[in-house]
């Protein structure tokens, strides 16, 4: 049973501490998620999705609390670890996409492959299978700022899995985008979940993108309440 | 690490291409590395110059006398009497007849309008004997021909020729109620004689009102570099109030009044360095809050801090060293091999030339290099603690 367990947080607890005022955003917190999930998380602002998200994704550390991912705690990591260990097995997903200006689709594309081992040919090859995935294959030259937002969030997209990461991490991917073009990226994520296995949490204010999610938890205050939507 | 080299090329690479979106500021920090690197070349090149020409100027064969206290030449006064000892004087080397081979010589300062400026400046104006022409180490007349003895007639330095106008062959020339024929035009291989007027002495002493005084007496050496005798001559003489010494000494001694140039061309270079690290260090600290979500999002993806650091670095140094080489190139065309002269305390005018060599461009690029490189590694160290999760920040 346990194997089929991603991630475990036990008694995550998270506070900031700014001046002589401690900000508690989560105190104890308890969650797991399992592998293959397409997980939403909703709630309102300031409720602390984003810091959850964070932590999911080693970019910050819990104050307190165990965070298990695969087997083995990444909560106790040193800051270059977890660097490798993001590198390994996380796809970011941004809402303003956060592509690199000064490269193109397939630069920005090949950013992760980077920090691997494999050969040039090789990485082109990737490169150019990600990009199909995301149906951008004759983009592959522009750069950022020739593309529309829905464009660049497929390139981030496409950034996200080159490496062929277990979970991609989208905070509030749709955020930026219509109604249309938000449906066709969470198409592709949905995609991304079924066919190729990916685990996906995902940080949503939007009801609509939530239904495109295997179940949403929501977020109140730094507890998950009872409020299942999910279709 | 997998890609170690490859992360931080690559994030180098983004630097620089990210560069025209902080163009004017990155421009201006080009800019003044630029200026101090050619301000500095400019008095390097100086002081090279005219070391060079006082380098060149002064023979171990030939032993120079002044009176006792004087600087140089100018300020020495020779009595006939004097001069007809000192031909007594052992150590001296001596012709086929067996006179010694000397020169006595005497200056005049005259006046001449600078081709560059149209102003007036001072040439001296040496006289001497064409025994002294034998005493002058690459010695050749280029045009013409020397002066005849007891004819108002002056042979010019190149030096002179080249920045002084009026002077080509075949030119009459007034000085003051004297008027000279320019017969010839001489060369020493670019050492400080060439910014000299010669003529006749004994013709200088009566147009310029000198009785029969001198003011210095350049003796051939019978043993090159080797001035005791005359020393101890003149030491065992009373009514000798005299220096000896050998010409290359008494050029070197010479030159070190102006070793200045460059002791004041580093310490003008270095203030106006701080100046242009405080640029740099502005400008690079812009670049690293400009492009801090780009920094974080590298850092997301599994880019080391190393990485972030580096290409800060990395677009700091390339900065300075654009500027450093454009300020090389700006000083090298302006200024290497452009002739100058100086009005030094003791010297009047020496012309010279403006001289960069590779070593001089080094430390123009040296001096560059460590204003990129401190102002790059205080905004290199800030790029590397970027926390992570400001990639997940909203642009403002
Ligand atoms: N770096 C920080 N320093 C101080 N307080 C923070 C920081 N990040 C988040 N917070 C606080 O933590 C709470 C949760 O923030 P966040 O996770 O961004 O919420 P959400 O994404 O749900 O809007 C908010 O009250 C926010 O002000
Ligand atoms: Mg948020």
């Amino acid at each position: 049973m346990s194997d089929d367990i991603l991630f475990d947080l036990k008694g995550v607890s998270k506070k900031f501490t700014k001046g002589k005022d401690t900000i508690t955003v989560f105190d104890g917190l308890d969650m797991s998620i399992a592998r293959g999930d397409f997980l939403a998380i909703m709630g309102p602002s300031g409720s602390g999705k984003t810091t959850l998200l964070n932590m999911l994704g080693g970019v910050d550390q819990p104050t307190g609390g165990e965070i298990w991912f695969d087997g083995s705690r990444i909560d106790s990591l040193s800051e270059n670890q977890l660097a490798a260990w993001r590198a390994n097995n996380i796809g970011f997903i941004f809402q303003f996409y956060n592509l690199m200006p000064m490269l193109n689709a397939e630069r920005n594309v090949e950013l992760p492959l980077l920090l691997t081992k494999l050969s040039r040919s090789q990485r082109k090859k990737n490169i150019a299978a990600a990009l199909e995935l995301v149906s951008l294959s004759d983009r592959a030259r522009h750069m950022p700022a020739e593309m529309s937002g829905g464009q660049q969030q497929r390139v981030a997209i496409a950034r996200a899995l080159v490496s062929d990461p277990k979970l991609m991490l989208c905070d509030e991917p749709t955020g930026d985008l219509d109604r249309e073009t938000a449906d066709e990226i969470l198409t592709m994520l949905q995609l991304l979940n079924r066919e190729y296995d990916k685990t996906i949490v995902m940080v949503t204010h939007d009801p609509e993108a939530a239904k495109y999610a295997k179940r949403t938890l929501h977020l109140d205050k730094g507890v998950f309440v009872e409020k299942d939507l999910a279709a | 690490m997998a890609g170690f080299f490859s992360q931080i090329w690559t994030v180098i690479v983004m630097n620089i291409l990210s560069l025209p979106r902080r163009a004017w500021m990155s421009l201006a920090a080009v800019f003044a590395v630029a200026v101090v690197v050619a301000v500095l070349l400019a008095f390097l090149a100086m002081a090279k110059g005219f070391e060079r020409t006082l380098a060149g100027t002064g023979s171990d064969n030939v032993a120079i006398v002044t009176r006792v206290g004087s600087q140089s030449e100018l300020n020495s006064v020779l009595g006939r009497d004097t001069v007809n000892t000192m031909m007594t004087a052992p150590g001296i080397a001596l012709d086929d007849n067996g006179d010694p081979i000397q020169s006595s010589e005497l200056f005049v300062i005259v006046d001449g309008v600078k081709r560059s400026s149209q102003t007036q400046a001072n040439i001296p104006m040496r006289g001497l004997f064409l025994d002294g022409f034998d005493l002058r180490e690459n010695l050749t007349i280029i045009e013409g021909r020397p002066f005849e003895s007891g004819r108002n007639e002056i042979v010019v330095g190149k030096g002179v020729q080249n920045q002084f106008e009026g002077f080509d062959v075949g030119a009459e020339i007034r000085f003051g109620k004297t008027s000279w024929e320019v017969v010839g035009v001489f060369s020493t291989g670019g050492s400080a004689f060439e910014s000299e007027l010669w003529a006749d002495a004994p013709t200088v002493q009566s147009q310029f009102q000198r009785g029969s005084s001198f003011q210095t007496m350049r003796l051939k050496l019978a043993n090159p570099g080797d001035v005791t005798p005359i020393k101890a001559f003149i030491d065992n003489d009373p009514t000798l109030n005299l220096d000896v010494q050998t010409e290359a000494d008494y050029f070197a001694s010479q030159g070190q009044a102006l070793n200045g140039i460059a002791i004041f061309g580093w310490a003008i270079s270095i203030v106006m360095g701080l100046g242009a690290l405080a640029g740099a260090l502005n400008t690079m600290y812009t670049s690293v809050a400009a492009r801090a979500q780009e920094t974080a999002t590298l850092r997301a993806i599994g880019f080391s801090n190393t990485s972030a650091f580096a290409g800060t670095l990395a677009e700091s140094m390339v900065l300075s060293i654009i500027g450093g080489i454009i300020g090389a190139l700006a000083a090298w065309l302006f200024f290497d091999g452009f002739s100058a002269s100086t009005l030094g305390a003791t010297f009047t005018q020496v012309v010279f030339t403006f001289e960069l060599t590779p070593e001089l461009f080094a430390n123009g690029i040296l001096l560059a290099l460590v204003i990129g490189f401190i102002g790059g590694f205080f905004p290199a160290w800030r790029s590397a603690r970027v926390p992570v999760v400001t990639a997940f920040q909203g642009v403002e």
